[in-house]
């Protein structure tokens, strides 16, 4: 339904913060080259298929999400648009880095998506909205990564929150809506369409009849929503009225991401102990992944020590997939590599899990034109007989091993690998 | 009705047992066990706050006063607040460069450590901003 049922325990908040990074890509492109700062930047897919990230300047030049690439080259040669692969390492990185930096704000995290992470911040004392401006300001220092934060006592209206303090000049990158008097001004700045858990289809009907913005969504009738829609979207009208129904690790979008975690009995203390309860959660996602016909192109591992410790602690490591993947294989290889990099000696986990964001429909899948077709469907295949021994009740599990398929790319527009090749380092003279 | 006669106890022996208070350890004995520290870890010593650490490589001999040459590798931190005389990465008009950062009397300058290349004032219609604090430099021999 959208409740991430592998957690044994939701996390409870009253006031939430989303933080997500302000042109996620292109700003990792622009931390190590900052003559960028003044031109667009557009970032390419796969095989430099497509466009899957633009600056704003690019977007205000017209470019679409998605458009191929060829398409758009006469665009970007007349407005001096710099182009890049996508560098997945250094994405991957930088990722990191704004997620421990975030974690160090809250004890309760839950990482949405490769460069967005919801935030707990019940307890916190001082002022919410010049707290979003110490995060603010922290991420951007330490990493040169800008972020807005919303506030707002839901998930849903902390992203509307989220939303506007990007758009509004005088919100400067940070909005505290957790005053009642301001949300409903916020709400009817806000369409309909661009509220968390309503896609297209759904905006479509209702401004059919009349409901064009979130303020006049969060007023629809709840009966007349639910016979229309259905009992999520039922849960996103009433939080825009203020009323909680998604706690940390629970999303209208049941298919934006997979979360399996736990908090174990007893802490944990070893690498391999780690691994292997990783491995598990992994193998767990990677059923569900199958079950909803999605590849996913980012698969997040997290793990921490218990959150009332003095020594508390907290690490978060990704891999981004050069294709997106379903395969078990693909994500305990990755589980193998990434666990050496949350994991510490003398930390005791309390609890750990695995994300698995950028989830791609298998129809939507653009496969790398030179990849190896017999081994993808050999995977597949086992992939089908390995989900029905699980279904049966027979749990049939991995040793971990497996590497992620270095198949031959095209990414002739790549930038160094800054943060993980030594002989990729940026060269200041 | 059958009527109880007896009830019995059953009967609980307190036999006592012995303990031992001193722990036997299973190996040979190390005279130097109180004095075990954890391993000098290089990366803990060098990466003070990882999520705003940095490496980078030196291009040209702007700094070698300094001790900083060609080729060299330099660690940055970005969380450390840039103040007077210290190394820095800055940016300057859209290029990142290595120098000595100046504050006086509210003025900027960067300056190198080399008489070959001149000291850059940071004058307001200049692009200006640090980078990052360099905190060591790792030149091999």
């Amino acid at each position: 339904m959208g409740r991430c049922d592998e957690c044994d325990s939701s996390i409870m908040s009253d006031i939430f913060a989303l933080v997500d990074c302000n042109n996620f890509y292109a700003s990792c492109e622009r931390v190590f080259q900052p003559s960028l700062q003044h031109r667009p930047v557009v970032v390419l897919s796969n095989n430099d298929g497509c466009i899957v990230a633009r600056s704003n300047e690019a977007k205000a030049l017209g470019i679409g999400m998605g458009t191929p690439y060829f398409k758009a080259k006469d665009v970007i040669e007349k407005n001096n648009i710099a182009v890049f692969s996508s560098n997945y390492a250094l994405y991957a990185d930088m990722s990191n880095r704004v997620m421990q930096i975030l974690s160090q704000f809250t004890p309760e995290m839950e990482i949405y998506s490769i460069d967005e992470a919801f935030l707990g911040l019940d307890g916190i004392q001082e002022n919410l909205d010049s707290y979003g401006r110490e995060i603010r300001k922290r991420v951007l220092q330490w990493t040169g990564m800008p972020v807005s934060v919303g506030i707002a006592k839901t998930k849903t209206l902390a992203k509307i929150a989220n939303h506007l303090a990007k758009k509004s000049k005088k919100a400067g990158g940070v909005l505290d809506l957790t005053r009642a008097r301001y949300i409903t001004a916020a709400l009817e700045r806000t369409d309909v369409e661009d509220v968390w858990g309503v896609g297209r289809r759904i905006a479509k009907k209702l401004k059919r009849v009349g409901i064009m913005t979130a303020q006049q969504l969060s007023q629809t009738d709840i009966d007349w929503i639910q016979k229309t829609f259905s009992v999520m979207t039922v849960r996103t009208v009433l939080e825009l009225r203020g009323q909680k129904c998604f706690e940390l690790e629970e999303v209208p979008e049941p298919n934006k991401n997979i979360t399996v975690s736990r908090s174990f009995g007893k802490e944990i203390e070893t690498v391999e102990q780690l691994e292997n309860s990783l491995t598990q959660y992994v193998s767990r996602a990677g059923e569900k992944l199958r079950s909803q016909e999605q590849y996913a192109q980012v698969l997040t591992i997290f793990a921490m020590s218990n959150r009332f410790g003095k020594d508390s602690y907290y690490n978060s490591a990704s891999c981004i997939f050069e294709t997106a993947t379903d395969s078990s294989l693909d994500l305990v290889g990755a589980v193998g590599q990434l666990v050496k990099k949350v994991y510490r000696e003398g930390v005791k986990f309390k609890k750990a899990g695995v994300v698995l964001s950028k989830l791609v429909p298998k129809d939507e899948l653009q496969l790398n034109l030179f990849a190896d077709r017999e081994s993808i469907d050999r995977d597949r295949r086992l992939m089908q007989v390995l989900d029905r021994i699980n279904e049966r009740g027979k749990q049939v599990s991995f040793a971990s091993e497996g590497v992620v398929k270095p198949w031959q790319m095209k990414s002739e527009h790549k930038s160094q690998c800054y943060t993980t090749r030594w002989d990729e380092l940026v060269r200041v003279g | 009705m059958s009527k109880v006669d007896k009830i019995y106890k059953p009967k609980l022996s307190k036999q006592a047992l012995p303990v031992f208070t001193a722990r036997v350890s299973a190996g040979f004995p190390s005279p130097a066990a109180d004095y075990e520290e954890g391993q000098l870890d290089l990366n803990k010593h060098l990466v003070k706050n990882p999520p705003a650490t940095f490496f980078v490589r030196v291009a040209g001999d702007s700094m070698e006063g300094a001790g900083v040459h060609d080729g060299d590798l330099l660690i940055v931190d970005r969380s450390i607040e840039p103040k007077s005389g210290k190394v820095v990465i800055a940016v300057l008009d859209g290029q990142l460069t290595v120098k000595r950062l100046k504050i006086y009397r509210g003025k900027y300058s960067l300056v190198p450590e080399n008489e070959n290349y001149p000291i850059q004032k940071i004058t307001k219609d200049m692009e200006f901003e640090v980078w990052g604090v360099v905190t060591n430099v790792i030149h091999p021999l």
